[in-house]
């Protein structure tokens, strides 16, 4: 997580914005596009188009900025016009995208029920084995690979759970700032992202478990 | 107040990290964590990922091109 440059407070930015002074535009330009392109991603095709994005969003937020209310951070506003922006975009890419978690999304199980004992079991509902534990960041000389396994598992998420995990846990925004941005309720952006995580970790732990056999193969060779 | 099994516990994980549980849940989640092994690992492996995605975040710039043209645009007057 990139901890952001320090910017003026919002009630100067927004002044010196309003102002047309191009360095408070820069500041801002500069310490927000990167984190935009990164979510445009999350929502649209292709690199491309969500480059395009974010200009497009900059732009509404150039035109609209003197309607800015102050009812959010500056930030979240401008996230906001990212999002939906973006959503316009995917829409115009033939894919609809809802943020509501749809049918089964918030009570089928994020862990493999096999994994638990069942009813007839001795310890019904517990673990049947404990997970694994995984090599620690330091032990772990793949961590390239490692990177790679997560980004693969981003791009099979639905949409609306990568955008709500890659607002939480790669741009590091609160619960509260996402459902602002996303304009859902704080118990859905939970949902999504439960999920969200529930899926990197399963697809982390299938990759640690078969690069620990193939270390234990190679020993034992 | 009946003992939380691990197969509710992973789906109370998020609420957990996110400190949005009620107080007894909360407490409930704590008192079988303290526990179970296989639930702390969990929870740790949890947390790892949550560490990953937030190092995985690639580097993105505007491009030179882009940001002037950017620029442009806001000192163009509006209307």
């Amino acid at each position: 997580m990139r901890e952001p440059p320090e910017l003026p407070p919002d009630a100067e930015l927004v002044a010196r914005l309003r102002a047309r002074d191009d360095a408070a535009f820069g500041l801002v330009l500069d310490a927000w596009s990167g984190g935009m392109a990164r979510v445009a991603r999350s929502i649209v095709s292709t690199h491309a188009s969500a480059d395009e994005v974010v200009q497009d969003a900059w732009l509404a937020v150039i035109q609209g900025v003197s309607r800015f209310e102050g009812r959010s951070s500056l930030k979240t506003w401008v996230y906001r016009i990212l999002v939906n922006t973006a959503k316009r975009r995917a829409l115009r890419e033939g894919r609809q995208i809802s943020w509501s978690p749809v049918a089964g999304e918030d009570d089928t199980p994020t862990v493999d029920p096999a994994r638990f004992g069942g009813p007839g079991d001795r310890f019904p509902g517990h673990w049947v084995a404990f997970p694994a534990p995984w090599p620690s960041p330091e032990q772990d000389m793949l961590a390239g690979e490692v990177l790679a396994r997560v980004e693969a598992a981003l791009a099979e998420l639905p949409e609306r759970q990568r955008v709500v995990i890659t607002l939480r846990d790669l741009e590091g925004y609160g619960s509260d700032e996402v459902s602002s941005i996303l304009e859902i309720s704080a118990a859905n952006q939970r949902v999504l992202l439960h999920r969200a995580r529930a899926f990197v970790r399963g697809k982390l732990e299938e990759y640690f478990l078969a690069s620990a056999s193939e270390v234990g193969t190679e020993v034992s060779q | 107040m009946t003992d939380l099994n691990c197969d509710e516990l992973v789906e109370l994980v998020t609420g957990y990290l996110d400190g949005a549980l009620d107080d007894e849940t909360e407490r409930r989640v704590a008192d079988h964590l303290a526990g179970c092994d296989g639930c702390t690992t969990y929870v740790d492996q949890v947390r790892q990922t949550i560490a990953t995605l937030g190092s995985s975040a690639a580097d993105v710039e505007l491009t030179d091109e882009a940001r002037n043209a950017l620029l442009a645009a806001f000192r163009e007057p509006p209307g």
